[in-house]
């Protein structure tokens, strides 16, 4: 398939059949922790075309430089992350089943019963249960432990599956109504989002996409990436939870919900790692704003992005992040709105497109 | 039709929840339709396939009854745009967030169930099992468009599609019981070329998962002289290793039990020695937990056989059996059939 080189800088991009195929292809694909490689060859296809330097570094971290035009270009690090939370085969026992160990933040309570694909092969498999019938009533009031759980390719799987391989859940991309549905949406959004930014980068700044590794395990490969680019401002685009679910007491609100659907995108105040940079933050707003783009803030509290890591390498990097907001982050599929990720689209493209070296030069006072 | 699995995938990718059968009758009355004489509904919706036998008549009849119905949900309430459900025969609520689901309403809307964080759970919900009651379904669309488009009462089925897994061996939800459904329509497919003296009377029975409502009443209409019934065992795997669990692949399990008659048991062990067929008898030592509980006692009483397929995770949306299994079922079943002479009944007796 030959690519269509497209130059529409300044053109804000917008999301249709070629950014759905963009997304499917990348959270269909498996890339937990550690095994990035399968989304790391889609990104290195995608941008090879566009950009005017590509780099894979030490950890496995996609670098990807566009520059822009003219004086006085401010260097912007965007930070997607390529990795998801998924499984790591431990061991074969005697019967042919396979234990696993789980790679970031996964609740045990969504294993059992479902179907995942194990190593480059994508493989089938399950993660079964013990029968309804065979359990009992104080037994189902107790979380099945992972560690009872076992990953079974069927009778004669035999050498095909080691221990090492990597797995995840098989879940398949796709659009419910106004949603998103798929496995990994955090960060594929982030990972699909700089790449349409690539094809439409604006030229007033240089850009400096990191499409990052390891994140689920403790944001490492922000840091090494940051410290290559040393950039001028970074922002981080990832996913982050939208809990605006119904209170099981309908007479209590929910005020605990971090993100909510249809909100737009999410500004970081802060973060569990990340006081974000209130230039940029104002920035951001100010673009939403006076462009009529939707926008919330995200309810301050725990988590982090890799802006955790970036913003304290070198002698440190203004930053903030960004996330398009997903349900059921870190479940089997994560549902996301269509119009959230164009709006965050839209948001950061105006945003990087004012991006002026005066943005930087007022003292931070928060 | 000689490759079963095709047909099998398509029968477990159809919902059929116990008492909205509808779906997975009409894909079986097309499979069974070149197979046997006559094919019709019971008044509960059981489907009854006649392949007449060449014996002289008044001619005997064998009864095959396998359920068609499914596990599943059910709508029980829609805030904000999620829904809420309860079950349709028995699930353990461990299994089930981040479970794909199709709920059946206006349209047929993909989904999955979903456990909503603790802040949001009663206190008492802890950080363990989140129940039913606590559980919502998301189908991606705003509170406007599901309140036009659900409505209490709606089902919800699994969507979990079927995974062909190393060793014939098949993955997927409903395989209890569709797995036994293709094991009857194996046997109605070898009968086509075999002589056999007696009727036989195939029937996919309706809401054995809640009710047992086919198995109670077809066999009151058809009157069979004896009856094979045909559902899904436990097989060995993670979690079920004890002896109520029968190897996986290992061959038929056949019943043994008060649900079953011991001649029948016997002639099937017979056979199944005759013809090197694996088997393990699968000791029932109060109720099958099959459609044999209700066949056995219908009107003067019936003699019933259990025929089971091995299978793990048993109504989790992840099933799985042995592809070789469903035909070693199917064909010691057409076998035993071919070979009832009109006076076989003479056998079944209590004369130990």
């Amino acid at each position: 398939m030959t690519k269509k080189l497209e130059i529409s800088a300044g053109q804000v991009p917008e999301i249709g059949p070629d950014q759905f195929a963009l997304l499917e292809k990348l959270t269909n694909a498996i890339a937990v922790s550690g095994d990035e490689h399968e989304v790391r060859q889609i990104v290195l296809e995608e941008v090879k075309l566009l950009a005017d330097d590509v780099q894979v570094d030490a950890l496995g971290n996609v670098l990807v430089t566009k520059f822009g035009r003219g004086e006085g270009r401010v260097r912007v690090m965007l930070a997607s992350h390529m990795d998801e939370i998924g499984l790591m085969i431990v061991q074969k026992n005697d019967d042919g089943q396979f234990e696993f160990e789980r790679v970031g933040g996964i609740d045990e309570r969504q294993l059992p019963g479902k179907a995942v694909l194990v190593g480059r092969e994508h493989l089938p498999g399950v993660i079964g249960a013990k029968p309804i019938h065979m359990t009992t009533t104080s037994e189902r009031e107790q979380k099945i432990e992972v560690s009872s759980l076992r990953i079974d390719l069927g009778p004669e799987i035999g050498d095909q599956v080691k221990p090492g391989d990597w797995a995840t859940f098989a879940t398949r991309f796709g659009i419910l109504g106004p949603s998103i549905r798929a496995k990994a949406l955090d960060d594929r959004l982030g990972v699909a989002t700089l790449i349409e930014l690539l094809k439409h980068a604006p030229e007033n700044i240089d850009l400096l996409l990191a499409f990052t590794v390891q994140e689920e395990v403790g944001l490492r490969g922000a840091r090494v990436a940051a410290y290559r680019f040393d950039p001028d401002m970074a922002i981080a685009v990832d996913s982050t939870p939208a809990n605006d679910l119904p209170n099981w007491d309908s007479e209590v609100e929910n005020a605990r919900y971090n993100t909510k659907l249809d909100g737009g995108p999410a500004i970081y105040v802060m973060d569990g790692a990340t006081i974000g940079d209130q230039r940029l933050v104002n920035l951001l707003t100010g673009v939403g704003d006076a462009n009529a783009i939707p926008y919330q803030i995200r309810q301050p509290g725990s988590g982090g992005t890799d802006a955790g890591m970036i913003h304290q390498v070198r002698a440190g990097v203004p930053s903030v992040s960004v996330s398009v907001p997903s349900r059921y982050i870190h479940f089997a599929a994560g549902i996301a709105r269509i119009d959230d990720w164009a709006n965050t689209l839209k948001l950061l493209h105006t945003a990087l497109s004012q991006v002026t070296p005066e943005l930087l030069a007022v003292e931070r006072r928060a | 039709m000689n490759d079963f699995l095709p047909f099998l995938k398509k029968m477990i990718s159809a919902p059929g929840l116990s008492g909205f059968e509808g779906p997975v009758r009409k894909i079986i009355q097309e499979a069974w339709e070149p197979l046997t004489d006559e094919l019709s509904v019971s008044k509960i919706g059981s489907l009854h396939g006649l392949k007449k036998g060449q014996g002289p008549e008044p001619r005997k009849r064998v009864l095959i009854s396998t359920h068609m119905d499914a596990i599943g949900m059910m709508v029980t309430g829609i805030e904000e745009g999620l829904m809420r459900i309860t079950q349709i025969g028995g699930i353990d609520h461990r299994i089930l967030p981040g479970q794909s689901v199709i709920v059946h309403g206006r349209e047929e809307l993909p989904g999955q169930v979903v456990q909503p964080p603790a802040h949001l759970l009663p206190e008492s919900a802890g950080s363990g099992p989140v129940k039913m009651d606590y559980l919502l379904v998301d189908v991606g669309l705003r509170p406007a468009e599901v309140v036009e488009k659900v409505r209490v009462g709606d089902l919800v089925s699994y969507a979990q599609e079927p995974l062909e897994l190393t060793g014939e061996a098949l993955a997927g939800h409903t395989l209890d019981n569709r797995a036994s459904v293709a094991a009857a329509t194996i046997c109605l497919g070898e009968l086509q070329n075999r002589l056999h003296d007696w009727d036989v009377w195939a029937v996919a029975s309706v809401q054995e998962e809640e009710t047992l409502g086919g198995a109670q009443t077809s066999p009151f209409e058809i009157r069979p002289d004896i009856a094979i019934v045909v559902d899904v065992c436990f097989a060995k795997g993670p979690g079920a290793s004890d002896w109520r669990n029968l190897p996986f692949g290992g061959g038929v399990g056949l019943g043994w039990g008060p649900n079953i008659h011991p001649a029948l048991y016997k002639a099937f062990e017979e056979k199944a020695k005759a013809l090197e067929i694996p088997y393990n008898r699968d000791l029932m030592p109060k109720m099958s937990g099959t459609d044999a509980m209700a066949v056995q006692v219908v009107a003067e009483g019936i003699p019933t056989a259990v025929l089971g397929i091995p299978l793990r995770y048993m109504h989790t949306p992840v099933e799985m059996v042995s592809m070789k299994d469903v035909r070693r079922v199917g064909r010691l079943m057409a076998e035993f059939i071919a070979d009832l002479k009109p006076d076989a009944m003479d056998k079944i007796n209590w004369e130990e």
